[in-house]
């Protein structure tokens, strides 16, 4: 029971927040910690328990932010309805990217999630239908509770909070099934794992699915709490930029490191926003690609993996310690 | 044919020819190295901002940007190898990946933080007027640089395979340690692949600065069509990258003619994960 300690502590911590600290700036700035957490944590199910570094999640997070606005602006339903739906997309998608890319070695994976990425976003640009450059609105006033549109963060933060949860416990859950041993035997040596019998592609394609859908509700319960959704805001590349950055500085393919680096970087943005105004949206960037290229070169296992290994637990750090070795 | 029709494959040959000289970095490197370096289209966005400053402040035309652009982004690549590359390709492919993308970030948004998010471009004239040739009309700043892009990029094939440079760049790619045991040293033979790699995207984009637009997030999509153009070639060959590119050249320039500008992107990108679907070894490359 002692593994459980620290998870509840955080979890009450984290439910205690938005009473202590209760201006609408921290609300709000809380519930972007919880919603990119949610975005990372997804993105570490393939990229880092799988090993395969998707550098276009953002197109599931798109799939799920055009599903929920466009139930609401086509349809008129709730845009809970379309999370469903962005699911059904996203998880169609990992397939078709996923199928030939990951017989392949790794880079064509990456290459193949950008490109596909650009894509969407070109085609949603181009489309009348979708809003085009504009984008889709949700509901300016809520007719019903299950419009979840509310002008106080609170509401947003408790449901992103257990959906945080939610997923936490998949991805804790995935790790200790079969197919969480899988991954790691195929992490440590593919071709070791599939002579043994692993399905390797599959294996990865299913963590592929899994995570696209997951990151698609993170990208729905944006577009909520937002109220719209638009190329740049919902499939820019950059949406999947800070995803991926936050899973890898925490630590990627630990279950708690998404998290770490979402509560680092997203107040660290928030506030280089309000101090540096519009400048500072270049200069986020540099920082990020800065902290990105140091940790690939330094640390490749991210912070927790640091602590894990200066506190000396018996834990094992990530397999992305292995650096070092000559082929 | 219709003359418009010409008009348009020569362009796009002439565009493609530039796509090749730049791709032909990317696919040494990977097929040497084994890296895919995410950063690539943004060295050659780094290329055209030379070419760019070099125009603002002193006035010069290709002449001197061209070598300028070559000289500044080989020290980059051999910086960069030395600086980042020779540790992370050791490690683990998520360090991999991460290394050339965070490297690819923090230029392109240290770019645009300086110079800021607004289109640039350089005079149309500066390399001179538009010829008129049997009834087709072509840009002098196309012209020089399809025609410059071709000569660099045959000039490296020749380089790979009839010197012996490049036979012990061959040998480094082929099996370090036994190179090594040969007395060839894989770091600097790796180091001079990234000078070469780097400098053919400086002077890629140099060339293409006369006539395209100017925009720090103008890699994004040249790293793209470098993607492709080496998976169409088939990685680690420059011969492949030439034929590939200029056949993207021309397929983009068609579909842009014939569908939509604003689609022609969107063809290339779908090319590219149809070659991953049916054929991921490229046109000319082996399994």
């Amino acid at each position: 029971m002692r593994r459980l300690l620290w998870p509840s502590v955080f979890l009450a911590l984290a439910i205690a927040y938005p009473l202590l600290l209760a201006s609408p700036f921290q609300q709000r700035l809380g519930a972007l910690v919880l919603l990119y957490a949610i975005a990372a944590s997804a993105w570490n199910i393939v990229g880092g328990y799988a090993g395969q570094v998707s550098v276009g999640h953002v197109v599931f997070f798109g799939c799920g932010a055009y599903a929920a606005m466009g139930s609401y602006a086509k349809f008129g339903l709730s845009p809970l309805f379309g999370i469903p739906g962005g699911i059904v997309i996203a998880v169609a998608l990992a397939a078709i990217i996923g199928v030939p890319t990951l017989r392949l070695s790794g880079h064509y994976f990456s290459m193949a999630t950008i490109a596909v990425a650009e894509t969407m976003r070109l085609i949603v640009t181009n489309t009348e239908w979708l809003g085009a450059a504009v984008g889709l609105s949700g509901p300016t006033v809520a007719r019903n509770v299950f419009d979840l549109s509310f002008i106080s963060s609170l509401p947003y933060y408790y449901l992103f909070l257990g959906v945080l949860v939610i997923t936490l416990l998949i991805t804790w859950w995935m790790t200790n099934s079969r197919m969480g041993f899988y991954l790691r035997a195929i992490k440590d040596s593919e071709r070791a794992a599939r002579s043994l019998g692993a399905p390797a592609s599959r294996t990865k394609l299913y963590a592929f699915m899994l995570s696209a859908a997951l990151t698609s509700v993170a990208g729905a319960l944006y577009a909520m709490m937002v109220g719209f959704v638009d190329p740049e805001s919902g499939l820019g590349i950059l949406i999947s930029v800070k995803i991926l950055i936050m899973a890898a500085l925490g630590g990627a393919g630990l279950l708690f490191g998404p998290v770490v680096g979402a509560a680092i970087l997203v107040p660290l943005e928030e506030i280089s926003n309000s101090w540096l105004g519009g400048k500072g949206a270049g200069l986020t960037f540099v920082v990020y690609g800065a902290i990105i290229l140091l940790i690939a070169r330094f640390q490749p296992g991210g912070i927790l993996s640091l602590i894990n290994r200066t506190v000396g637990k018996d834990r094992k750090p990530a397999r992305a310690e292995g650096a070092g070795h000559a082929p | 044919m219709s003359l418009i029709l010409v008009q348009v494959i020569v362009g796009g040959l002439l565009l493609g020819a530039v796509y090749a000289l730049f791709s032909s970095g990317l696919t040494l490197v990977w097929g040497m190295m084994n890296i895919v370096n995410f950063a690539h289209g943004d060295f050659v966005m780094l290329g055209m901002y030379v070419a760019f400053v070099v125009y603002t402040l002193m006035g010069g035309g290709p002449i001197l940007g061209a070598p300028l652009a070559t000289l500044v982004l080989a020290t980059l690549g051999v910086i960069v190898y030395f600086g980042l590359i020779r540790d992370i390709m050791k490690g683990p492919m998520l360090a991999q990946i991460l290394g050339t993308f965070g490297l690819a970030l923090l230029l392109r948004y240290s770019v645009f933080w300086w110079f800021g998010a607004n289109f640039q471009s350089l005079p149309q004239n500066i390399v001179g007027g538009t010829y008129a040739v049997a009834g087709l009309r072509i840009e002098a700043s196309r012209l020089l640089a399809g025609v410059v892009a071709l000569l660099v990029t045959l000039g490296l094939h020749l380089l790979l395979t009839r010197t012996s440079l490049g036979s012990k760049m061959l040998a480094v790619a082929e099996d370090a340690t036994a190179a090594q045991l040969m007395g060839i040293r894989p770091d600097t033979m790796q180091a001079i692949a990234w000078a070469i790699a780097a400098g053919a995207t400086g002077l890629a984009g140099a060339l293409i600065a006369n006539f395209f637009y100017i925009v720090p997030t103008v890699g994004e999509t040249l790293g793209i069509v470098a993607f492709v153009t080496v998976s169409l070639g088939g990685f680690g060959s420059v011969p492949g990258a030439l034929v590939a590119g200029l056949l993207i050249g021309v397929i983009e320039s068609l579909s842009g003619y014939l569908i939509g500008a604003v689609y022609k992107d969107i063809v290339v990108y779908l090319l590219f994960l149809f070659f991953l679907w049916f054929r991921p070894q490229g046109l000319m490359g082996k399994m």
